[in-house]
């Protein structure tokens, strides 16, 4: 689709908005024109049965795919979309990257490079995409390594890393491109259980500590009722329920929601 | 230019030495890569010793080399002569056959090892068990790797220009003096000669794998180019 | 039997300076075939309109047609066209570089292909750029994989050289057929080409096996 007609002014005061996004893969419609919005600061945690959609919200926010239809907006621009007359036509790369430098992702598979050690993995993009002048980049990496707790593996490679350890080294690479927004795909899935904890404190304490807006699909329940400003239900590519985790998790308004919630919370 | 139906007409003549030499080489091959390859899977270790012999000299030495030797070397030896062609596919087959043989033995041994227990439980002899269990189903992984080694050995044809066979590449050697201006007609013709004959190959190939993979109950992975997929070389 | 380990022993000098021909033939080739593949993969990866389709016909097509003939086509019909005339070596050297550049890029891909998709994504959510990604992430990770298959293909091309006495080049089988015009035995010097062979490509073949065995151990 190479224009979007008659569009809504960007909203000046949301950090995200989602305005009518439809996103296929093949004939399976994933997102049907989803609307919603995000405040600045807020951590919201997308909960959701698999195939809802909700990874694909974030992989189309960080640009891995393209929308099908709607518009998405970051800090008040068009992620994808630039304004050509009264219309919106298709964005260039230039315009992407500019945009991609306010967003910041956390994966499953936590895909760090492993033929770097783990100071040049948070060192690099900073270096490299920010110009950063490489000592400063090296400050904020041992910072960042303080903060997540693994000052000293500094020097170490990837491998050899435990699961945990690694995301937290992920989490600190995505941090050391100081976004605006974190987006959190799954970050503790992969991980065996006893090491979910403390990626978990870490992403505690980003979301205290700091008025990143973050957006975390995730599935461990009892950290999006305690971290999370605002928990959204997602089923077949659209928003069911959008309130506060003490609301959406007592007293959840649809049959669906309850339903995925006793199936999930009952089977920890 | 009005050469041109001439020079292609005169390559063409070597379209038949080069169709005999790759059919008679890749019939030469299936056998030998057959016998051989199931020879280096045999419990017998002098039957394994002489296969690996086999299959180390014709594939440590190079093709031309031997083509040369089988040529020039071998009457001189034994005593006859042997004509260009019949040489040619001699040394097509047993160069080939040798890689060959490794695919051959590859193959068998990718079957998953479940398939051999089962061959055993149910009492199977080891003939039994090779001819009836684990060729058919190696059989499918065999033709792309096939597939690639047939294509080289259509190549490799063009050898046999050194020892005067007639084929194409001789054929079009033959003109290079006389139609010194017309030399891109000349190797233009060879060359898409060679490619045709190349996608017949694989056509083929492809074709057989399809029917193969059938009777097995299985689809074969789609593949969309027309040429064969990148293999080893010679 | 007909064989005399004098004229074998004698045949010796000259095969051993062909040899040494066509041991330089086959780096220079190899280089030139590994540098040219990686470019030729990258390339295509890069998904450019048409130079992309355009190198895949030409590596297909390069791929799926005889050596020789492209030897011929470099020697014989570059000068005609073009007036630019290059050593029978050169020719060699060039035509051995350009046939298996196609084989490499094809090797190349596979590796770049192998590379795990979220290396990319992630390369794209920190902002890299492009070139960047190339540099520092995906080839360093590419290129490691694909070493034993192109050591191969060096010791196959290594095989594959003695065709270009077609175009007088002074390999091993050039001298091979010299000694043998001069002598009028044909049994040794042969022969003793066909050992040489061998005896360089064995060993070859085995520190390559080795060099896999090791890789698919540390993977």
């Amino acid at each position: 689709m190479p224009t979007v007609p008659d569009p809504l002014p960007p909203d000046p005061h949301a950090m995200i908005r989602f305005s009518g996004v439809v996103k296929r893969f093949g004939d399976n419609v994933v997102l049907d024109h989803l609307d919603f919005t995000v405040a600045p600061g807020e951590f919201v945690s997308l909960i959701g049965p698999s195939g809802s959609g909700k990874t694909t919200i974030l992989r189309l926010l960080m640009t891995l795919e393209k929308v099908d239809g709607g518009t998405i907006e970051v800090c008040g621009d068009y992620l994808s979309h630039v304004r050509k007359g009264d219309r919106l036509g298709r964005a260039d790369e230039k315009h992407l990257r500019a945009m991609r430098r306010r967003i910041g992702m956390v994966f499953q598979q936590f895909n760090l490079f492993p033929n770097m050690n783990v100071l040049r993995n948070i060192t690099e993009a900073p270096v490299r995409s920010l110009g950063l002048a490489a000592d400063e980049a090296e400050a904020r990496a041992l910072d960042l390594l303080d903060m997540v707790g693994l000052s000293d593996k500094a020097q170490a490679h990837p491998a050899q890393l435990s699961g945990g350890q690694q995301q937290r080294v992920a989490i600190a690479r995505a941090l050391a491109m100081r976004p605006d927004v974190l987006l959190l795909d799954e970050v503790t899935s992969a991980l065996d259980p006893e090491l979910v904890a403390d990626v978990l404190r870490v992403l505690r304490d980003i979301a205290t500590s700091t008025d990143i807006t973050i957006l975390c699909v995730t599935h461990e329940m009892q950290f999006a009722q305690d971290v999370s400003d605002r928990v959204m239900m997602f089923d077949h590519g659209r928003v069911l329920e959008d309130a506060v985790p003490e609301k959406l998790f007592s007293e959840p308004g649809h049959e669906r929601t309850r339903r995925f919630l006793r199936a999930v919370i009952d089977r920890e | 230019m009005s050469n041109v139906p001439h020079i292609v007409t005169s390559v063409l003549s070597g379209l038949t030495a080069t169709v005999e030499a790759a059919l008679g080489g890749i019939a030469l091959t299936v056998v030998l890569s057959l016998v051989a390859g199931l020879a280096l899977l045999s419990p017998s270790r002098l039957v394994r010793g002489i296969a690996r012999v086999y299959v180390e000299i014709f594939r440590g030495t190079s093709e031309v080399v031997q083509l040369f030797w089988l040529f020039f070397v071998l009457p001189v030896l034994v005593g006859f002569q042997l004509v260009p062609l019949f040489a040619g596919i001699m040394v097509l087959g047993l160069n080939h056959g040798a890689y060959g043989a490794e695919v051959v033995r590859g193959a068998v041994r990718s079957v998953p090892k479940a398939q051999y227990e089962g061959a055993i439980a149910l009492n199977l002899s080891p003939a039994q068990r090779m001819f009836r269990v684990l060729l058919p189903q190696a059989f499918v992984e065999m033709l792309p790797p096939f597939n690639n080694l047939f294509i080289q050995l259509l190549k490799s044809t063009a050898l046999l220009s050194f020892i005067s066979a007639g084929e194409i590449a001789e054929q079009g050697e033959l003109l290079r003096p006389v139609f010194g201006a017309d030399l891109g007609w000349i190797y233009a013709t060879e060359l898409v000669l060679y490619l045709l004959l190349a996608i017949l190959i694989t056509i083929g190939m492809r074709a057989l794998e399809r029917s193969a993979a059938r009777r097995l109950g299985r689809t074969p992975p789609a593949r969309a180019k027309v040429f064969a997929s990148a293999g080893g070389a010679g | 039997m007909n064989w005399s380990w004098q004229a074998a022993v004698e045949s010796l000098p000259l095969l051993l300076k062909g040899l040494l021909v066509t041991v330089e033939l086959t780096l220079l080739g190899s280089v030139l075939a590994y540098l040219l593949g990686l470019a030729l993969a990258v390339l295509r990866r890069a998904r450019i309109p048409v130079l992309s389709q355009a190198i895949w016909l030409f590596v297909e097509f390069v791929r799926s047609t005889p050596l020789l003939i492209q030897v011929f086509v470099l020697f014989w019909l570059l000068p005609s066209l073009t007036g630019f005339k290059m050593s029978a070596f050169v020719s060699g050297v060039v035509a051995l570089g350009l046939h298996y550049a196609s084989y490499t890029a094809e090797v190349y891909r596979a590796g770049i292909d192998a590379v795990p998709k979220g290396q990319w994504e992630a390369a794209v959510a920190l902002n890299l750029p492009r070139a960047h990604v190339w540099r520092a992430v995906i080839l360093p990770q590419a290129i490691p994989r694909v070493l034993p298959a192109l050591g191969n293909y060096t010791i196959s091309m290594f095989k594959e050289t003695p065709l270009l006495l077609s175009i007088g080049v002074l390999d091993v089988l050039y001298q091979a057929k010299a000694v043998g015009a001069e002598t009028f035995r044909v049994v040794e010097p042969y022969t003793m080409a066909g050992v040489l062979f061998l005896l360089v490509s064995l060993p070859a073949s085995i520190l390559v096996r080795r060099l896999e065995r090791r890789r698919a151990h540390s993977a």
